[in-house]
């Protein structure tokens, strides 16, 4: 079996409220020396019966036509064989 | 010659909840026709014009309209969109629309991160569309929000080509119509409230306009909304001609 591992973060150009409202946090905290902060998703998408080359075809898949919205988001994974 | 009723088609999702609200302004308020359609259904039952209401369709799962986009209904909206059908998509229904692809650019949480409801005024900026063409251009209307993710958000390209084509149909403003950044309650570019399609034949918008569109709740200028999509059925529809013995019938024809 293979398991993809997905991150899904907002594109440079977007603004991030959420990630600016933790930063803040951050900074409350008392945490000295961060710049920015951006929020993003990560998935875990396990494959069977696929080999290791559909497995990275089936995410860019999903990715490109469900997970990510590429308006505002861009994705990167890895494709790892699991137990 | 009596007109047929304007068939209203109010999509259902699991987590809809404008839907009623919806079929009842189109039923009671307006006294056309209305009908439910579930989101599993592949039958628009002939309807005229398909509603995509506001709420929380799929839990709002991974992003707001993503998974609503792949139910069966939204494949036969799609097909009803190209061939002309009139799509209105109120809220998370706009949501929808551009997770769809049936209108550009999307919908970012609000940059406040807070859920807005409230009223708010949105500047009529087009006028001659079926949507709008019971309002006047510049006509400010009242019409409340309710929506955590309504940030319009669109790559400058396609902000310039929607301002071109008369495609932004309304944008937020002050009582008095003026378009500023305090009037705009979650951080559209442009101030954005609602865009439609080139074809002219798809709007979405954040604010509800079904929730203001009955005197007793105090407000009804949402109401002209749907005025308008019911004139400019009526006005497309072509009588036919029809003989009965010596006499010529006029019947009401396709639309």
């Amino acid at each position: 079996m293979f398991r993809a591992t997905i991150q899904i973060t907002l594109r440079p150009s977007i603004l991030d409220p959420q990630g600016k409202a933790v930063a803040h946090a951050v900074a409350s905290l008392g945490v000295a020396g961060v710049k920015d902060v951006r929020m993003g998703k990560h998935v875990e998408v396990t494959f069977d019966g696929l080999s290791e080359e559909q497995a990275r075809g089936a995410t860019e898949e999903i990715c490109k036509k469900l997970l990510a919205n590429p308006v505002m988001e861009d994705f990167r994974f890895n494709v790892e064989r699991v137990a | 010659m009596t007109q047929t009723p304007v068939r209203f088609g109010v999509v259902v999702f699991p987590g809809s909840n404008c839907d009623h609200d919806a079929y009842y302004v189109c039923r009671k308020i307006l006294g056309q026709d209305a009908v439910f359609l579930w989101h599993k259904t592949a039958d628009l039952r002939g309807v005229d014009v398909v509603i995509l209401p506001g709420g929380f369709s799929y839990g709002d799962y991974l992003r707001c309209g993503a998974i609503a986009r792949f139910s069966p209904v939204m494949k036969e909206v799609t097909r009803f969109a190209a061939r002309g059908g009139l799509v209105l998509g109120i809220c998370n229904g706009f949501q929808i629309l551009v997770e769809a692809g049936l209108l550009p650019g999307v919908l970012l949480r609000n940059s406040s991160l807070r859920f807005a409801c409230r009223y708010v005024n949105i500047r009529v900026e087009n006028p001659f569309t079926p949507f709008t063409g019971a309002c006047a251009k510049n006509e400010v209307l009242s019409i409340p929000i309710a929506h955590g993710d309504g940030n319009y958000f669109a790559d400058a390209d396609t902000v310039r080509r929607l301002e071109e084509n008369g495609q932004i149909v309304f944008r937020y403003c002050s009582p008095e119509g003026e378009i500023t950044p305090g009037s705009n309650p979650n951080g559209s570019l442009g101030n954005i409230a609602g865009i439609m399609n080139e074809q002219g034949n798809v709007l979405g918008m954040m604010p509800h306009p079904e929730r203001a569109s009955d005197a007793v709740l105090g407000h009804t200028d949402g109401l002209k909304v749907f005025t308008s999509i019911v004139e400019h059925v009526f006005s497309r529809t072509i009588p036919q001609l029809r003989e009965e013995g010596d006499s010529v019938v006029v019947e009401q024809g396709r639309r």
